[in-house]
């Protein structure tokens, strides 16, 4: 694919393409709006802001092979190195935006049925005997290579907690998963629709979205008392914008999800906001946590060199004759 | 079809005109869109070396990945043989109120999004389905183990057997048949000895092309597979599981595998026909 667009229209030559990840769309709808009402009150020349949607490391290939995004807003930061070291983006992307380019965050909870009849509060409730645990494969979800390190923290802290009792601890985790579906909105479908599983690793937006759209009547939503910081992270896409010409405007986009109506719009789309006085206003809605983040792993590409590549711990699981 | 005439198969010998630029545009026409991909693809596997290549394949999930997607497709397409074969013959050989609306269902599995196909087929073999509810007391589970797989397999294969079959069945002689029959001929004989060799190329390739379709399909298998590692994974996912990682050469590696693998039983199915039309003509 190239960048040429000598057959569009000139609006559509300078709309801004906003490259994310799936659970993001209707955020990104109402956001879009009000910076556009923004822009244009401050005396911008009027512009369209696209959107694009996928697994998250799905369009960070989509942005790598070609795919003219202006900002890309994902849900790891490595997909976004992966963008970056192609050249793409550059290397300090994540100092260039405060707390770690990520305006808003997240955090894994867990999703049981109604009244949670197994009793599921805690990480290790989860191998209780008799307890289905649904999660996607942290080889093709993001979301799910947070559970995964999530559990793994969990299992860190406790007394007595080694490596080899939190390898031990996610090894019967994953065994305890009927179906390994490649996402996190399948997984949800596998739980919520198809009936399968007792508890349902998901992202905190996720588990709300489910609750409130798929089922009221049918899941509760558990918050463990301690989970994992997960921070979705934003960037501009250098190459593009400087072929473009649309840096001001793409800097602009990302800059103002960390004021205040930004914030307050991802609070209400179940995105934990950044602004402690905004988060103040939601503490009903994301109770407090002790969470666990990506730097005691080492960062991402530790995480991921060790847990989720091929060979890693996470293939370990899978061998076989060790049959879940 | 080209047919190869004796040793000079480059001379026109072709009563008709315009052998060298159908030839031409043939073969520009097949690079442009199958050959080109393809070769592409061919090149990309040896990045990082032979031994990285051989260890892709040979890895026992790789191994089982391409054995459940290989035997499935295989086991779909043969359901598909006789029970396609079985719907093509109704669908010519009777008449019934309906019939012009079965024969437009038959294609809807080519209309249809394979997504959607798979989250249908879900739905309905899931154990909370109609059907995977019906099945699940007597101990029977299909949605996310491998029967679900070689049944989306068989949803999408189904049209082909059907569509290859059909023309040939209605241009059959049905006085060939009446002969047999008042010369003897059980109606199981007629169907053995003067029926089925006559669909049999036709057959032959209806399965082929069902056996294609389900070894490559992923989007409507993914849904009711169940996905887990050495059992109901499909090779076609562990392609999209390489690519979720960045690495493009270990996806194209078990792409040409099942590349190779694919044609060679098509070249198979192909020369088998081929062998099949001789001996009819």
């Amino acid at each position: 694919m190239t960048l040429g667009g000598c057959a569009r229209s000139k609006g559509a030559e300078t709309a801004l393409l906003n490259v994310s990840y799936d659970p993001t769309r209707e955020f990104y709808r109402a956001y879009n709006e009000a910076f556009l009402a923004r822009w244009r009150a401050g005396g911008g020349a009027p512009f369209a802001v696209e959107q694009s949607h996928g697994g998250s490391g799905k369009q960070a290939r989509a942005v790598i092979d070609g795919l003219p995004g202006d900002v890309v807003t994902l849900a790891l930061a490595s997909d976004i190195d992966e963008i970056a070291a192609r050249g793409l983006i550059a290397a300090d992307w994540q100092t260039r935006l405060p707390n770690n380019a990520s305006p808003y965050t997240s955090t894994i909870v867990f999703l049981v049925r109604k009244g949670n009849p197994k009793g599921i509060r805690d990480w290790p409730d989860l191998l209780k005997p008799g307890v289905e645990v649904i999660t996607p494969n942290p080889k093709t979800s993001g979301g799910a290579r947070w559970n995964y390190l999530a559990a793994w923290a969990d299992a860190l802290r406790r007394p007595g907690g080694t490596e080899q009792s939190a390898q031990a601890f996610v090894s019967d985790l994953f065994r305890r998963v009927p179906v390994l579906d490649t996402g996190a909105r399948g997984s949800t479908t596998t739980f919520v629709q198809r009936g399968i599983g007792d508890v349902l690793l998901a992202w905190e937006n996720e588990a709300f979205l489910a609750a409130r759209e798929l089922g009221p009547d049918q899941v509760d939503i558990v918050t463990p008392p301690f989970s994992i910081l997960a921070e979705p992270p934003v960037a501009v896409v250098d190459k593009v914008v400087d072929h473009k010409g649309t840096r001001d405007r793409a800097q602009a986009y990302l800059a103002q999800l960390y004021d205040e109506p930004a914030q307050v719009l991802a609070a209400e789309h179940y995105y934990r906001p950044r602004d402690p006085a905004v988060a103040a206003r939601f503490i009903d809605r994301f109770p407090h946590l002790t969470l666990a983040d990506i730097s005691d792993f080492g960062g991402w590409s530790a995480a991921q060199k060790r847990h989720f590549a091929d060979g890693g711990v996470f293939d370990q699981i899978y061998q076989p004759g060790r049959r879940p | 079809m080209i047919r190869q005439a004796g040793p000079s198969v480059w001379k026109a010998h072709s009563p008709l005109p315009g052998f060298s630029l159908s030839l031409g545009f043939t073969l520009a026409y097949l690079s442009l869109f199958v050959l080109i991909p393809l070769a592409a693809l061919a090149i990309r596997p040896w990045e990082n070396g032979l031994d990285s290549v051989i260890t892709a394949v040979v890895s026992p999930r790789a191994q089982a990945a391409l054995r459940l997607s290989f035997i499935a497709a295989a086991v779909a397409a043969v359901v598909n043989a006789v029970m396609g074969g079985l719907l093509a013959w109704v669908l010519t050989r009777y008449d019934f109120p309906g019939k012009r609306l079965a024969d437009a269902v038959i294609d809807l599995p080519f209309a249809l999004p394979t997504a959607v196909a798979g989250i249908a087929l879900t739905a309905l073999y899931a154990q909370n389905g109609p059907i995977g509810g019906l099945l699940a007391p007597l101990g029977i589970k299909i949605a996310y183990t491998p029967i679900g797989v070689v049944v989306a397999m068989i949803f999408v294969g189904l049209p082909f057997v059907v569509r290859s079959i059909q023309p040939v069945l209605q241009d059959l002689d049905q006085e060939v048949e009446a002969a047999a029959e008042t010369l003897g001929a059980s109606p199981f004989q007629t169907a053995i000895r003067i029926t089925l060799p006559a669909l049999l190329p036709a057959l032959l390739s209806g399965v082929g092309l069902a056996f294609a379709r389900g070894v490559g399909e992923y989007g409507s298998v993914i849904f009711i597979a169940g996905n887990m590692p050495l059992r109901s994974e499909i090779a076609p996912l562990l392609i999209v599981t390489q690519l979720e990682q960045f690495n493009y050469a270990g996806a194209a590696t078990i792409g040409l595998a099942m590349l190779c693998l694919s044609f060679l039983i098509l070249l198979s199915f192909n020369g088998l026909q081929t062998a099949l039309a001789r001996r009819g003509a």
